[in-house]
């Protein structure tokens, strides 16, 4: 079996974040892996493992200045990995980005697509969803738990109330939550050999896809930036063992005891 | 008004609609005279929906245990062809993004996501909380439309303005292919005792500080005595020791109680977003630098594991 799994090289989310002259998150400094890719990554490499035979290819848009995330997936075993990279493809929106993933994924031709539920700098939420739909294939979102048999999909998908058991046939795409899987750490011998692995670097002219990305293809802009109004500091105590104390008088103050 | 008319995805839960669903409705009627629902399965809204705003509700009807995304962007993209509103709003939830997902792609139309405003200013204007919510970024569109907008929970007060029930009109999926293949086979309800995360007016969170997820029982027992709900920071999410169903955050959800006490978090930008509209804070953590405590009307530095028991034996002994 097949899969694909759709990661993203983020600024350092513990790093002070700001925003360019075109409103764009300011990438400059170092990418790494988004934390929330690790876990679609461990859960392609297990049901890999359990299917007998196949490989994890990791998809990815956006500066290739720096493949240290993209190196991290290789090392923790993935097989090889494509990162559509392109000056053209800045300011490009969710569905620019389904556009270009899409275009690039095609030529995996996979069993199974996963993602992150979202990516923890932009947090639109849409991609996997709109590559689903340009793929023409089924999605689960929010998956708990993945299995495959034959080429049925088996997943446990979050709701509000608990979760459903959902079904669909291969191929697929399917977003997994964090914390469903442990993503190993990369062995010495797995980061040694992501050195030599593959990593296919396409342009958009690659993909034909130049009048869908960037600015004018996502057909909306910022219109300002403001301050938030801040929310001000109260009281703080150290405590000296009446922390809980003091506690009980606030909620008691609040009217909540 | 610029404005002609908007369409609102309200999302059937428990035989009623969810209240984001309401919400939007509700801030749709003030931004548009002409406002419309879509929704799916079996029940019957038509009342709930004119009684928040809507005059017109589209109803895609039972998916036959389809997961909706699929059939309702479909339904609705059939309708958008007939006639298209100014703008499409949805619900952020499992749901209503994948719907919004789907339409966007099936109409190759952009989507606005994370929006907690929304005004007329010639046009659609949303606004998203970006770094932790210490900024507000408003953004438009600006192409042909419908866009889409995703909006976040408590974003709007849901007002109902006394309106007639909706004349319901019938919308047909149509052909999904491959798309339409996932199917749900059995629903577990998990056991939940005390009010919804969302809508507790108490929320008491755990984060890293706790130091094992063993101690998380606190967090539940703390939230019990004071009957609120458990929610959690991302980073015991990511760790497993908590569902994402608990999770308060950019990531997870928005809670506006009356109090939100923070245990053992230090405060990171994708936890603030989704709790700093409470009407108090309290933050119990070791770190005075805590970035927290920035925002927390009471602020506690000393350890979880010894403050968080202490307030459970204060609670308790109240209690009795």
């Amino acid at each position: 079996m097949n899969v694909v799994v759709c990661v993203k090289q983020i600024p350092d989310p513990a790093a002070p974040q700001s925003l360019d002259a075109s409103y764009n998150l300011n990438r400059s400094g170092k990418l790494i892996l988004d934390e929330a890719d690790t876990y679609g990554v461990e859960m392609a490499l297990q049901l890999v493992d359990k299917a007998g035979g196949g490989e994890v290819t990791v998809v990815s848009m956006g500066s290739a200045s720096d493949l240290a995330g993209l190196r991290n997936a290789l090392a923790m075993g993935a097989a090889k990995a494509i990162i559509v990279s392109d000056d053209a493809l800045r300011g490009t929106d969710a569905l620019g980005t389904a556009k270009v993933l899409a275009a690039a994924i095609r030529r995996v031709n996979p069993d199974l697509v996963l993602a992150a539920t979202e990516s923890s700098d932009g947090y639109t939420g849409t991609t996997p969803v709109q590559l689903a739909e340009l793929l023409d294939m089924p999605s689960i979102t929010f998956a708990k738990s993945v299995t495959v048999t034959g080429d049925t999909l088996s997943v446990a998908r979050q709701t509000e109330a608990g979760y459903d058991e959902v079904t669909a046939p291969l191929p697929a795409v399917v977003t997994v939550t964090a914390g469903v899987v442990e993503p190993r750490y990369a062995s010495f011998k797995g980061i040694m050999a992501a050195k030599s692995k593959p990593v296919d670097i396409l342009s958009v002219a690659d993909l034909g896809l130049a009048d869908q990305v960037g600015p004018a293809g996502a057909r909306q802009a910022i219109v300002d930036v403001v301050t938030a109004e801040a929310r001000q500091a109260g009281e703080k105590y150290v405590d000296d063992g009446d922390g809980a104390t003091k506690i009980v008088a606030f909620l008691e103050s609040i009217k909540v005891l | 008004m610029s404005l002609n008319s908007l369409w609102v995805v309200v999302e059937p839960a428990n035989g009623s609609l969810t209240t984001t669903s309401l919400e939007l409705l509700s801030h749709a009627r003030t931004l548009c005279a002409t406002v419309a629902a879509v929704t799916w399965g079996a029940g019957e809204h038509a009342a709930q929906v004119g009684e928040y705003g809507a005059s017109t509700l589209y109803s895609v009807g039972d998916l036959a245990g389809a997961l909706p995304g699929a059939p309702v962007a479909a339904a609705i993209a059939a309708l958008v062809v007939a006639g298209a509103p100014d703008a499409i709003l949805v619900p952020t939830s499992y749901d209503g993004r994948d719907i919004a997902a789907r339409l966007s792609a099936r109409l190759d139309r952009p989507v606005l996501t994370n929006v907690t405003g929304l005004a007329d200013e010639d046009g659609l204007v949303s606004e998203h909380q970006i770094f932790g919510g210490t900024q507000v970024a408003r953004a438009r569109f600006t192409g042909e439309g419908p866009g889409i907008v995703v909006v976040r929970a408590k974003s709007f007060a849901a007002e109902p303005t006394g309106g007639a029930a909706a004349t319901v009109v019938a919308a047909a999926v149509g052909a999904l292919g491959a798309t339409g293949t996932a199917r749900i086979t059995a629903t577990h309800v998990e056991e939940r005792q005390g009010p919804k995360l969302e809508e507790a007016p108490v929320v008491v969170s755990g984060g890293r500080g706790l130091g094992d997820a063993a101690r998380y029982a606190l967090v539940e027992e703390a939230a019990r005595l004071l009957n609120g709900a458990a929610g959690a920071s991302r980073a015991i999410v990511d760790a497993g020791w908590v569902p994402y169903s608990h999770q308060v955050g950019q990531t997870g959800k928005t809670v506006k109680p009356t109090v939100y006490i923070a245990c053992g978090i230090s405060g990171a930008t994708q936890h603030m977003v989704g709790m700093k509209g409470s009407k108090n804070i309290v933050a119990i953590n070791k770190d005075p630098d805590a970035p927290i405590f920035q925002i927390a009307d009471l602020g506690i530095v000393g350890d979880v594991n010894t403050v968080l028991p202490s307030l459970i034996e204060a609670l308790k002994s109240r209690a009795s």
